[in-house]
């Protein structure tokens, strides 16, 4: 087998045993992303030079047997998480030329790991978007289908690791950016609970919303690098306070005696053939290895896209009130007034999504409107909330499809904003109530990658980690991989 | 719910963007459609509802008042567009 065909356990066995070092191992992901990104576009930045520095300490490190379990594996940082003396775009002309002066905590929880950056993954601007078309570098290419998208706003991330270019890599997730490319290139990807993983450092779309976490070939891999990110940091305000359960010693709880419940609103009109009988044929395999299995409803989620279409425009249009063209980021030449300053270093900025989320959100908080929107959303927002309390008092998790259907074509929805919104219907109620979701492999339609959601409640990662490992012992679509990247 | 391209111009006066004329219509236009979507809550019966601003029943936490963070005064000036002698430039806006 090939180094990129191994998994993070493998990949930490070789080195420590010495038969390939870190610096051997990132020279070769960095040989692979020469080689194919071009047909990708799933790095903004490929940081070389760092990384070997880091593979050469990670050697040093292994040599003196002072490693982690990650230490001397490579990675990909979504390009929303600061990298000290790194250009941290977020996919934006507005962040362009700006070098973060400090790093994200998971930066430097991953860093004090031994990992090895490669480079910073191309993502939609300020991470809206559910294709990767909005990015300001370009939209990246599903390696399943160059002709197709990879999902979004973490598209470059999954490009990056779906292709081999990467061994797993960062994401984020405020709305299903996390699970939906992942189900869209064949990987396994996991949105903590709301708290659970530090935003200090991650370029801030919708407060209340926002959480990072993983994508991966296997819920394996994804265990290990999620343990190593989470975790209580006072730099955060909103970070919870409250240990990181043990997730790589969950993966071998066994799923007998496992409640799943199946919400009958997800499997209702909408929800293509192809993927439901993927769907349902894993649900099958859930049986078989002991799970039971049993209806629930979340009646207020056909609400979820509305709902999430008010609160995280008017967080993102709070929070997008920093880029003023004064103190980093982007500014307008020729201006002599300080308001035209602010309008045209947005204007030029900004680009066309990011400005239609910027005047929602202004609108819907503005004087006259906020109850009928703002206030009517979060109320909403508790409905939702209560739904999946109500469903956690009868079942452990629940599963659903991640999106309605296989990737799409690149073009097929840019010019129908409300079209691309509906590609989240199913991954966006998790965000709106904070609990941890994921999505992994369970099937190919026509050839192309189908994914399935699985729902945890609160703090309930390791659960559900552990049903996804074992359905990973039992079934093989994981460890697919495209074609024309071996 | 339909937004007009005058009340298009007045959002994207509040937000600080400005917008090339052409720009406008289409804005509306979609502006309106993702309006259209939205009202969809309007069919949610919520009386009695408490809004709910967060996911996790928390509090703000408390700190000792004490300076925590150092002076980095140069490394975040060494990023702005322009600065002269420690200070932010922007364009007179006092005549």
């Amino acid at each position: 087998m090939s180094l990129h065909e191994l998994s993070l356990r493998e990949l930490g066995e070789g080195l420590r045993a010495k038969k390939f070092s870190s610096r051997e191992l990132t020279q070769h992901y960095l040989g692979r992303i020469g080689q194919h990104d071009k047909a990708l576009n799933s790095f903004i930045t490929v940081t070389a030079e760092r990384a070997l520095a880091q593979a050469d300490a990670a050697d040093a490190r292994l040599a003196a047997g002072a490693a982690t379990p990650l230490t001397g594996i490579p990675l990909a940082q979504k390009d929303i998480f600061c990298t000290s003396g790194v250009r941290t775009s977020c996919g934006s002309k507005m962040l362009d030329k700006f070098i973060a002066p400090y790093d994200a905590t998971i930066v430097q929880k991953l860093d004090g790991a031994g990992m090895v950056m490669l480079g910073k993954a191309n993502m939609d601007e300020f991470a809206m978007g559910s294709s990767n078309e909005t990015s300001y570098y370009g939209p990246v290419k599903n390696p399943w289908d160059v002709e197709r998208v990879p999902g979004g706003s973490s598209g470059g991330s999954v490009a990056a690791v779906a292709a081999g270019l990467a061994p797993i890599a960062t994401a984020t997730d405020t709305g299903g950016s996390i699970r939906q490319p992942a189900a869209l290139t064949n990987l396994t990807g996991i949105k903590p609970t709301y708290g659970r993983v530090s935003r200090y450092g991650m370029i801030a779309f919708a407060s209340s919303l926002d959480q990072a976490g993983v994508v991966a070939h296997s819920a394996e891999d994804a265990a290990v690098v999620l343990q190593a990110m989470s975790g209580f940091d006072p730099r955060d305000s909103t970070s919870v306070e409250r240990p990181v359960d043990d997730y790589v010693g969950a993966l071998n709880s066994p799923i007998r005696g496992l409640r799943i419940g199946l919400p009958k609103e997800y499997f209702a009109e909408g929800l293509d053939p192809g993927a439901r009988a993927c769907i349902e044929a894993a649900i099958k395999v859930f049986e078989g290895l002991g799970a039971s299995v049993r209806e629930v409803s979340l009646p207020s989620s056909p609400l979820s896209v509305p709902t999430y279409y008010v609160v995280a425009p008017a967080e993102a249009s709070s929070n997008l009130a920093r880029f003023d063209g004064v103190r980093y980021g982007h500014r307008a030449e020729g201006v002599h007034t300080l308001e035209e300053l602010y309008k045209r270093s947005r204007g030029e900025g900004f680009g066309a999504e990011v400005q239609r989320r910027i005047m929602i959100g202004t609108y819907v908080l503005s004087h006259g409107y906020y109850d009928a929107y703002y206030l009517k959303a979060q109320k909403v927002r508790r409905l939702i909330y209560d739904d999946f309390r109500r469903a956690f008092a009868e079942v452990d998790l629940i599963l659903g499809p991640t999106a309605q259907s296989v990737a799409f074509k690149l073009g097929a929805k840019t010019d129908d904003p409300v079209a691309m919104y509906l590609n989240d219907i199913y991954t966006i109620a998790a965000n709106l109530a904070g609990i941890p979701a994921m999505s992994l492999p369970c099937g190919f339609h026509q050839d192309l990658p189908v994914g399935m959601q699985l729902m945890g409640n609160f703090f309930d990662e390791g659960r559900m980690l552990g049903a996804a490992h074992q359905y990973q012992q039992a079934t093989d679509f994981h460890q697919r991989r495209p074609k024309g990247f071996e | 719910m339909s937004l007009s391209p005058e009340q298009v111009k007045q959002v994207a006066h509040l937000a600080r963007l400005s917008l090339p004329p052409e720009k406008v219509e289409p804005y509306a236009r979609q502006l309106s459609n993702i309006l259209d979507m939205v009202s969809q809550l309007s069919s949610a019966g919520t009386d009695g509802v408490p809004p709910m601003a967060h996911p996790l029943e928390m509090v703000q936490r408390l700190r000792p008042d004490v300076v925590s963070e150092e002076n980095r005064r140069d490394a975040f000036q060494a990023i702005a567009p322009a600065v002269e002698n420690g200070v932010y430039l922007v364009p007179r806006v006092i005549e």
